[in-house]
């Protein structure tokens, strides 16, 4: 019997991936529902409440300001230490938040996908847009302060290649995505990843120009920070509000290549393992 | 008649054992295998597989048509095959090999309130919670009122479900369930769930979404009446197969006479001498059933003596070592569990943490019941071994679950505990697992 005659075909997960864009469509009131759920019930019984969004990036901020700016004195490009760490803070935020939250979507979601089918990338998507969320809160206040750093006389303007800056996001969201969707596919059934997680997400920060600029690296070794996409990213971020960066359009493009890539491979995985997660979680 | 559900060589294999190192060099072996086009050597469906595969075909080979519009019961004991048939069905799991075509939407009342958030209000969860069942948010404003209405929460719609009690947030859950009027509806024992009232408007809920013939309902459950109350249809599954598809009440026979009876291992077990289950310190080598006159015995009247010997090996000197059998009852009207009970043999009288270590070699441990104690039904009989001081449910050699079954049944003797009373002993549908000789007086004492 033809399987095209039939709404509903159950498989073994072998062979090609069948990404079903148009249920996914179906499903957009879900991915709503959970951003909804998640964005409210992140900050209930809390006293600050929303609050929370921005504070968390500004203490990280003082800290970067105190330890890397004041204590170990590593050069910001010759802007305020403040409004630098800032920036790369809100942007790694982001990053950082969504991969976590995505890297562990079957092992925190195991009961509830163990009991009703729904499309189980609606979960990792609805993260990077409850992501996207508190990128905003927390980027209107980032805007804030530097429109008080230029009253006090700074120079620096705004590019115009902040038309630039929803694709940025688009592609943090995407590495997110590919890296976090293989991290919780792989640790669906060996746990290991687990632990090594939080460790690895600073450490790559790290290898990342948040805390200093890319122009300190010497020129030999700029390619292997480009190869990590998010070096390419975190440097267009900062020359549409600082115009300042050694960052070249071939890089650019390499990152969006990893980029692609990672992600590509991620949704295979991810679409492989949802399937029969349930058996080993 | 139009087929609404079609299952073609469905197979489900589940990996044992833990998962670690081991499982790791399977899975890169049974990848490399299939990657040069060769069969998977770590599973059981194909010719020539590793004799050490530790897996399980937990449905083998099932083929079944549904019509649409009909109530499909699906009834076997545990292990079956019928949650592992019902988990594929509404998807959260893939078969290993076969398929399922299915005309129209499915959804499952696996678990009622599944994916509520304890911090959202009840007409939050309302919303996300017909959304996870694939309802659109403008589905779920037109049923919104009818959804309320059959929970009966309307006060509580702006509470958190954290404070709803746990019987409020049942009904929520059933109603949004019972709500999403899907083409293809599947149930599993949520009627077990609820007080006597909820029940009844939960089956008649199930009756109403089947009575216009559109739908087509898979009804699971351990309870006969609600499987003869309510299906057109049913199958029997035993170890992962269909072995009857048949009208309610000729599957329902076949089921509490044959399968019940080929599925338990009565009078006595004996295990291999390579083959004993147990640990590095202790194995069980048999264990039996025997009446008075010690004769092998699997049916009891209900005023006879039951003993039941365990016979077992110490292989290491050096340790305390105590028996304990555990006794699941099954009610004869239904076969649900009713009850438990358990024994633990003298060992109990010496010091438990002192050192009347056990010498190597063979051990006889016997159990007698009484007569008149237990109630009639079915006696599934599990012998665990373990190693004092530790508790019974650490240090185990032994476990074996129901490995044993005996009947017990009632012979309406005058001199047992029911006198002259010429019923059955068992009220409604609540199990009575014992029945034991008590002294109850009445007696007059004024006017």
């Amino acid at each position: 019997m033809e399987e095209k005659n039939w709404k509903i075909v159950i498989k073994p997960s072998k062979g090609f991936v069948n990404i079903n864009l148009k249920e996914l469509i179906k499903y957009k009131d879900l991915i709503t529902l959970f951003v909804k759920r998640d964005f409210v019930t992140f900050y209930k019984q809390t006293i600050l409440g929303p609050l929370w969004y921005i504070l968390q990036p500004l203490l990280n901020t003082i800290v970067f300001t105190i330890i890397f700016g004041n204590l170990a004195k590593i050069p910001t490009d010759n802007l305020p230490p403040f409004l630098f760490y800032m920036a790369g803070n809100i942007i790694w935020g982001y990053f950082a938040f969504c991969l976590n939250s995505i890297s562990t979507t079957f092992v925190t979601n195991a009961d509830l996908f163990g009991k009703v089918y729904f499309p189980r990338i609606a979960v990792p998507i609805s993260i990077t847009i409850i992501g996207l969320f508190q990128f905003i809160l927390q980027f209107i206040f980032f805007i804030c302060f530097y429109i008080y750093f230029v009253s006090k006389g700074l120079d620096i303007k705004v590019s115009y290649s902040i038309l630039f800056l929803p694709l940025i996001l688009f592609q943090i969201a995407l590495v997110a995505l590919g890296f976090g969707l293989l991290i919780s596919s792989l640790t669906s059934k060996y746990r290991d990843l687990v632990f090594v997680l939080g460790f690895g997400i600073q450490l790559w920060m790290f290898a990342t120009p948040i805390v200093y600029p890319l122009t300190i690296i010497p020129d030999n070794y700029v390619i292997f920070s480009i190869l990590n996409p998010m070096t390419s990213i975190v440097e267009c971020f900062k020359y549409i509000f600082f115009n300042e960066s050694s960052i070249k359009f071939a890089h650019i493009l390499l990152s969006c290549l990893i980029t692609l890539i990672v992600f590509v491979l991620g949704i295979v995985v991810f679409y492989r393992t949802e399937k029969n997660f349930l058996d080993t979680v | 008649m139009k087929v609404s559900i079609k299952i073609e060589g469905l197979f489900k294999e589940y990996k044992l054992g833990v998962i670690g190192r081991g499982t790791l060099y399977r899975d890169l072996q049974s990848w490399w295998a299939i990657k040069q086009g060769k069969e998977d050597p770590n599973s059981l469906i194909g010719a020539n597989y590793n004799k050490k595969v530790n897996n399980i075909l937990a449905l083998k080979n099932i083929n079944l048509d549904i019509n649409k519009g009909e109530v499909i019961g699906i009834i076997g004991s545990n292990g079956a095959g019928k949650s592992t048939l019902l988990k594929i069905l509404s998807r959260v799991t893939s078969p290993t090999k076969g398929r399922i075509l299915a005309n129209g939407t499915i959804a499952s009342l696996l678990e009622v309130g599944t994916g509520f958030h304890p911090e959202l209000t009840g007409r939050e969860n309302i919303f996300l919670n017909g959304a996870i069942n694939g309802l659109t948010k403008n589905e779920i404003m037109e049923r919104f009122n009818d959804i309320v209405n059959f929970a009966g929460v309307k006060k509580f719609l702006d509470t958190p479900v954290k404070r709803y009690s746990s019987g409020m947030h049942v009904r929520l859950g059933f109603a949004v369930a019972a709500h999403l009027d899907p083409d293809i509806l599947i149930v599993d024992e949520v009627l077990a769930v609820g007080d006597a009232d909820f029940q009844k408007k939960a089956i008649n809920k199930i009756k109403e979404v089947s009575s216009d013939k559109k739908r087509t309902v898979i009804f699971v459950s351990h309870n006969m009446n609600s499987i003869k109350k309510l299906c057109d249809r049913v199958i029997v599954l035993s170890k992962g197969q269909i072995i009857k598809d048949d009208n309610p009440s000729n599957s329902i026979e076949f089921y509490l006479g044959e399968v019940s009876i080929t599925e338990r291992t009565y009078k006595k077990i004996q295990f291999d001498k390579d083959n004993c289950p147990g640990g590095n310190l202790v194995r069980l080598k048999s264990i039996e059933t025997r009446n008075s006159s010690n004769q092998l015995c699997s049916k009891f009247n209900i005023d006879e003596e039951i003993i039941i010997k365990m016979f077992f090996e110490v292989l290491k000197e050096g340790f305390n070592v105590c028996c304990s059998l555990f006794f699941n009852y099954f009610n004869p009207k239904n076969l649900s569990g009713d009850g438990s009970f358990y024994a633990l043999d003298n060992y109990v009288k010496n010091k438990w943490d002192g050192d009347s270590y056990f010498k190597k070699g063979n051990y006889e441990a016997t159990l007698v019941i009484p007569p008149n104690l237990l109630n009639d039904g079915i006696f599934g009989v599990s012998a665990n071994i373990f190693l004092p001081p530790s508790n019974l449910d650490s240090a185990l050699q032994v476990r074996e679950i129901n490995i044993i079954y005996f009947d017990i049944i009632d012979n309406f003797n005058k001199n047992s505990p029911r006198g002259s009373y010429p019923y059955d002993w068992q009220l409604g549908s609540t199990g009575f697992m014992i029945r034991p000789k008590l002294n109850f007086f009445t007696k007059f004492t004024s006017i």
